[in-house]
């Protein structure tokens, strides 16, 4: 009797170590816009992610990812109740996603507030990375005005001399206006703004005719992108001068617009022709898991995952000392989509910026390809006002 | 800024204008004869647009398409009047709106789980893909189909309503709906086909934005807006002032957008010209409708009321 008593202590001894081995785990908030017109984003930013979850058995850095799901209906004020139960109620170690920078810029105080530690995969609104950033913050992205910028510089390259640009009038088009004419040195023949979410374009494209530009800056998200590209090629302007977008054709929008779209240039710093193995590597499992092209999105997710994997592991102990992940996320040493991709000291990232077309790719669908890189490790315009050191 | 842009910009106007006169003719005759204020008619145009952009794929013909979106409706229709929007006839026009909204949710909800949040794709017929020259402008020539297609629709209403026998019932139940009623015709079956109509007018205009538009949910309630302020203007019930009243708001619409901000540049300085040139155009059709109802209570076109 007493034998058994002590195996069965032994036991239950043995099973409370393993307990307490299994769990380390760490407990991630997901938080993106996964409903309404623009949910698209942000699933492929949670597939991207969850793809590099998968990847690990489950698991970031050695620790059962715990994934606390949430979306913010890109609704700022719902974006910071989310927050608020991530930090409180689940009581999250990190906070990963965030599709737009309105919700982006409201949930920063939240965040900043319970010393969380951030990581973005989406949203790279320009506050953030000048006079607000934060040490805590890191972003696996871009910083917004950066594909205006690479398109500048490619139209100062192209030799273009008289362009008009186009963005719907509000905070972001205006920025991505700004953006573009940092690295454009030409003549901007006409900026036009249109109402957000406007349909039609074709009183705006008339103009375009008349003005005669050598080539377009537009820049459309969502459907909109699908609108003014359609109203371009019934028109007769597509193929006639260069159109030069941001967030106009991407994962989202090309199934809409198929062979419509052919030959339209876009800037960003990721494309699924990006080189390196790391990045051939993900399309591949990502087409094989989710059975379509990945987006942007979709990559800027995957690296949040594979940063997040680095970086755990690095962090020893059941708990998960903050400062240590903080420390250890900053060198960014993870198999990044994008090779030259570093942090900069306000958690921005410096890499690439290329500019692609619609094209056909291998298997005849129709998908980005890099054309150029007109700005090769670019820096934020913004890093100089961030006072971290 | 030359004739030629100006002319462009009134074509393109005029385009909009019938597009938006589809839409009107529908929402008036509802409006005016049942005294039913449809918010779904937006979503009436959605689901056309996505049941023409399903044909198109499957059927490869455009005209099937656009056959079906009509057809479609006009059945839904039928069915959403006898089975939901019936009881709310004799309610008052609160209820109407909130029940109606209600629709607008749950049929962009609906779309969404049915066919994602992206949008379709619905190509351009390939025999109007083209564009065609006007004076040195390129003009697409699906646009300038869109304008035939609206006036045709145009003359057959007023063909169906000045000419015979149902459209003088319609319009003598515009006018007096009770006496109708105590004259021995069956106002119900009357309004149920008004009902129909001009859900497959909105279905058509669905199917014509198809290879414009992306299609999507949420594509209706943009275009339903602007529908309100051309009954509004045009007079509530009235199929003439649908039209006068559309063609109004889009050319309104349209130069607002094409023309203002350049004549701005003109007059002020470029930087007060940029802020003001689509805050301007944004407003222009708003005050166009505030300017009428000031004169015009009732419309350009009213309707006489017993």
């Amino acid at each position: 009797m007493r034998k058994m008593l002590r195996a069965a202590a032994l036991t239950v001894a043995a099973a409370a170590t393993a307990l307490a081995v299994q769990a380390q785990e760490v407990k991630i908030g997901f938080l993106a816009t996964l409903s309404g017109p623009a949910a698209a984003l942000g699933q492929d930013q949670y597939d991207g992610f969850m793809l590099a979850v998968e990847q690990n058995g489950g698991k970031l850095g050695g620790r059962t990812a715990k994934i606390f799901k949430e979306d913010d209906q890109l609704k700022p004020d719902l974006g910071v109740q989310l927050a608020q139960k991530l930090i409180e109620k689940d009581k999250v170690d990190v906070v990963t996603g965030v599709t737009f920078s309105n919700v982006m810029m409201a949930v920063a105080k939240p965040l900043a507030a319970a010393d969380m530690v951030f990581v973005g995969s989406n949203a790279g609104p320009a506050p953030l990375a000048g006079k607000e950033c934060n040490a805590r913050f890191f972003f696996t992205v871009k910083q917004n005005d950066n594909p205006a910028e690479a398109l500048g510089q490619y139209a100062t390259d192209k030799g273009y001399k008289n362009m008009i640009l186009m963005a719907p009038n509000y905070q972001s088009g205006k920025d991505q206006i700004t953006g573009f004419k940092r690295y454009f040195k030409g003549t901007v023949a006409a900026e036009i703004f249109t109402q957000l979410n406007q349909p039609d374009y074709s009183a705006e494209l008339a103009q375009v005719q008349a003005l005669k530009p050598d080539a377009i800056f537009a820049f459309f998200p969502g459907g909109m992108g699908v609108n003014f590209v359609k109203q371009m090629n019934q028109v007769g302007l597509l193929h006639k001068i260069p159109v030069l977008t941001v967030s106009t054709v991407d994962g989202t929008t090309l199934p809409a617009l198929k062979d419509t779209a052919l030959g339209v240039l876009s800037g960003g710093p990721w494309g699924p022709d990006t080189a390196g193995p790391a990045n051939a590597a993900f399309v591949k499992a990502f087409e094989a898991k989710y059975k379509r092209i990945p987006s942007e999105y979709a990559a800027f997710g995957y690296d949040a995952g594979l940063a997040l994997n680095s970086a755990l592991a690095k962090v020893k102990g059941a708990e998960i000392d903050r400062a240590a992940l903080v420390a250890a996320l900053r060198p960014a040493d993870f198999p990044a989509t994008r090779p030259s991709f570093k942090f900069n000291r306000n958690g921005f990232p410096i890499q690439d910026m290329h500019v692609f077309v619609v094209a056909k790719d291998a298997q005849g669908r129709v998908s980005l390809k890099t054309v150029a890189t007109p700005l090769p490790a670019l820096h934020d315009a913004y890093f100089e006002q961030c006072p971290l050191k | 800024m030359g004739v030629e842009l100006l002319l462009t910009q009134l074509l393109n106007g005029v385009q909009f204008g019938l597009l938006l006169f589809l839409m009107a003719a529908g929402l008036t005759l509802v409006f005016g004869i049942m005294s039913f204020i449809n918010l779904a008619h937006g979503s009436l145009y959605m689901v056309g647009a996505y049941l023409a952009a399903l044909t198109f794929a499957h059927s490869g013909s455009f005209w099937l398409a656009v056959a079906a979106a009509a057809a479609g409706l006009f059945v839904l229709a039928l069915l959403l009047d006898r089975l939901a929007f019936s009881a709310l006839h004799r309610r008052d026009h609160l209820d109407q709106v909130l029940a109606t909204f209600g629709v607008v949710l749950f049929a962009n909800e609906a779309m969404r789980m049915l066919f994602g949040s992206a949008p379709l794709f619905m190509d351009t017929p390939a025999a109007l893909s083209a564009p065609v020259e006007i004076m040195g402008f390129n003009y697409p020539s699906y646009r300038g189909a869109i304008i035939v297609a609206g006036l045709l629709v145009a003359l057959g209403l007023h063909l169906l309503i000045d000419r015979t026998r149902v459209g003088m019932l319609i319009r003598a139940g515009a006018s007096n709906r009770t006496m109708v009623s105590a004259l021995g015709v069956n106002i119900n079956w009357l309004t149920s086909f008004i009902f129909a109509l001009g859900a497959a007018l909105a279905g058509l205009a669905g199917a014509m934005v198809g290879p414009i538009l992306s299609i999507q949910p949420g594509m209706g309630e943009p275009v339903l807006i602007l529908t309100l302020v051309v009954i509004v203007i045009g007079g509530i019930g009235s199929i003439r002032g649908a039209l006068f009243g559309a063609l109004i708001v889009g050319i309104a619409d349209t130069l607002g957008r094409g023309v203002l901000p350049a004549l701005l540049f003109l007059v002020l300085d470029p930087a007060t010209a940029a802020a003001a040139g689509p805050a301007l155009a944004s407003v222009g059709v708003y005050v166009l409708m505030a300017t009428v109802l000031a004169f015009k209570p009732d419309g350009l076109f009213p309707v006489k009321h017993a």
